[in-house]
């Protein structure tokens, strides 16, 4: 017994010293990836979820024209994408949102300047139910529908239905934009149903007839005769605007983003060319493609 | 004898590996959470609002959560119960060999469909039928995920207990069918009673997989984080709330912190059930 449980100890121990040293290792391996990285030929593309597949569509076609060149994207949020610019982890970062002060103010510290550059144009479409009479809602109603204040169709001119409110998931930069300039930085409200994806809100809203969500402009449009999207109006003087390619390009629809690439201010010839290639109009078409809109 | 003595360390070494990966777990998890317990303090579990981004106060109460994964279990256990422990008095004790040859395929089959597969059917079929059964504005609550995960529980529960049931020995059904009790009195008098038991593990176990199911849920239950007891509302689970958020949390941060203690707080539900379910099949077996 007593053997036996020595044994145990021991074995304890050197797991978990083992463990430990593990660790250390690890660290030092991070390290030393960080230096590979910058010495690698390949270029490294991070940020933005939501433009992930916008930048791997145009990776994967950049790689076609240009045989041996080597482009990974990651994910991870824009906020990620930019932290990783400033500790020269990533050649490029994606962001669906604008660099603040407080990141500025980091890169500074590092001697960086970050640069960016608009590659393309997003806009979120507020989609219902075909069978929803209402067609057009003002920015302040859509924010009272999702903080929770409005909470049944007949205060927006519709029948006597509740509203079903549903938005993405928190970790979706679509959710932080949404929450930022059509709620002015209120909190959703908490019968809010968060839907894992865009696809799944699509299919709620073909379903439930009394529902509301926002998806992008390319989802919107793909999403079946079920669904239909709202005209959004921006205040009550100005008119009610369709979403459409048109409109988010013209800088009529209200609730849409610039999607940016931030880059340091001394390029590679390789982001260069990249960045060239995404601007160019083979890379606009790709935008068209996958469902955003051309800056152009 | 030393070779003895190293075949015995070997095998003591791989009997143990388990123990240790739990501890392993515990300390991992431990380890990510601790800083919350630091910064905003474990009292920010309690608060009733999980709001973990904001621009006004990021709020970290897994009290939603916790009551949210409860209303899905018990629902689920509700339906799994009865269906998987009647089916497998009904394969064990009365089908005829050839319908237990069909029976028994098709529960195996049941019990190997990914549950990605069985959140898509729930989210396309299930829960419009929800709907329109209830006359609901939408079918994605806490009812629809229970009828998912039961439907995900019971192979399981129905297997387990077929074992437990047919291991019940022979003598004991023809000393009571001998003393002239009918083949109900006998199942429901003699042979379920034996086999308790090992229902009762089996529930464990399904239960086990029920708190533990993530993808399903998470498509079928409307997650938003809300207290309430009403299986027709939306409610948010832990699982859910961990595989939406952990995939963009930065890295360190108090939200990545508050997910890790959902992983504590999971994990210690677990162990509880386990620690529960092994003090009741102690119980049982000591009176018998």
């Amino acid at each position: 017994m007593k053997i036996k449980a020595l044994f145990m100890i021991s074995l304890c121990i050197f797991l978990f010293g083992g463990c430990k040293a593990s660790n250390q290792e690890g660290d030092k391996n991070a390290g030393g990836e960080k230096a590979a990285q910058k010495t690698h030929k390949g270029l490294s593309i991070k940020g933005s979820d939501t433009m992930v597949h916008l930048t791997s569509s145009w990776a994967e076609e950049f790689m076609k024209i240009n045989i041996g060149s080597e482009v990974s994207v990651t994910g991870g949020g824009s906020g990620t994408g930019i932290a990783a610019l400033i500790n020269a982890t990533t050649d490029i970062c994606a962001a669906s949102r604008e660099i603040n002060d407080k990141e500025l103010s980091l890169a500074a510290a590092k001697n960086l300047k970050p640069q960016g550059v608009a590659v393309a144009l997003d806009g979120i479409a507020i989609i219902i139910n075909q069978a929803n009479p209402v067609s057009f809602l003002s920015q302040e109603e859509l924010k009272k529908i999702f903080t929770g204040e409005f909470t049944n169709w007949k205060q927006l001119g519709g029948p006597d239905q509740a509203i079903l409110v549903l938005s993405r998931e928190s970790s979706s930069g679509t959710y932080v934009f949404f929450q930022e300039h059509v709620l002015s930085k209120a909190d959703y409200t908490e019968r809010a149903k968060l839907l894992p994806g865009t696809s799944a809100v699509v299919q709620s809203i073909a379903t439930d007839k009394w529902a509301i969500g926002y998806v992008g402009l390319g989802f919107a449009q793909k999403a079946g005769k079920d669904i239909k999207t709202v005209a959004v109006r921006k205040d009550d003087k100005s008119s009610a605007v369709e979403p459409s390619v048109e409109t988010v390009k013209a800088g009529l629809y209200p609730i849409a983003r610039k999607l940016y690439f931030y880059i340091g201010e001394k390029l590679s010839a390789q982001t260069q060319q990249f960045v060239d290639f995404c601007l160019s109009d083979k890379g606009q078409a790709i935008v068209q493609e996958t469902g955003y809109v051309t800056i152009k | 004898m030393w070779k003895n003595r190293a075949v015995q360390t070997l095998l003591i070494g791989a009997a143990s590996t388990s123990v240790l990966i739990v501890v392993l777990i515990f300390l991992f998890l431990g380890k990510e959470a601790a800083p919350f317990a630091l910064t905003p303090g474990l009292s920010a579990l309690f608060d009733s609002k999980w709001i973990p981004v904001s621009f006004q106060r990021e709020r970290f109460g897994i009290l939603p959560l916790l009551s949210g994964s409860a209303l899905v279990t018990l629902l689920a256990m509700l339906i799994t119960i009865p269906f998987s422990v009647l089916g497998a008095i009904y394969i064990a004790e009365l089908a005829k060999p050839l319908e237990r040859e069909i029976l028994k395929p098709f529960i195996e089959i049941l019990a190997s469909i990914p549950s990605v597969v069985l959140g898509f059917f729930g989210l396309v079929v299930l829960a419009p039928l929800v709907k329109s059964f209830f006359g609901l504005n939408t079918g994605l609550n806490a009812l629809t995920g229970a009828i998912l995960l039961s439907i995900m529980a019971i192979p399981t529960v129905i297997s387990i207990s077929e074992d437990a049931l047919n291991s019940v020995p022979h003598v004991y059904k023809r000393a009571s069918l001998a003393l002239g009790a009918s083949q109900l009195q006998t199942i429901f008098r003699v042979t379920v009673p034996a086999a308790l038991p090992g229902i009762i593990a089996a529930v464990m176990l399904g239960v086990g997989r029920v708190i533990g199911e993530t993808m399903a849920v998470m498509m079928v239950t409307g997650n938003a984080a809300i207290i309430t007891a009403n299986p027709l509302d939306p409610v948010r689970t832990m699982t859910a709330t961990i595989a939406a958020e952990m995939g963009e949390v930065p890295f360190g941060s108090v939200h990545y912190q508050a997910l890790f203690c959902i992983g504590v707080v999971l994990l210690l539900v677990t162990f509880g059930l386990n620690v529960i379910g092994q003090q009741v099949l102690r119980r049982y077996g000591m009176r018998q």
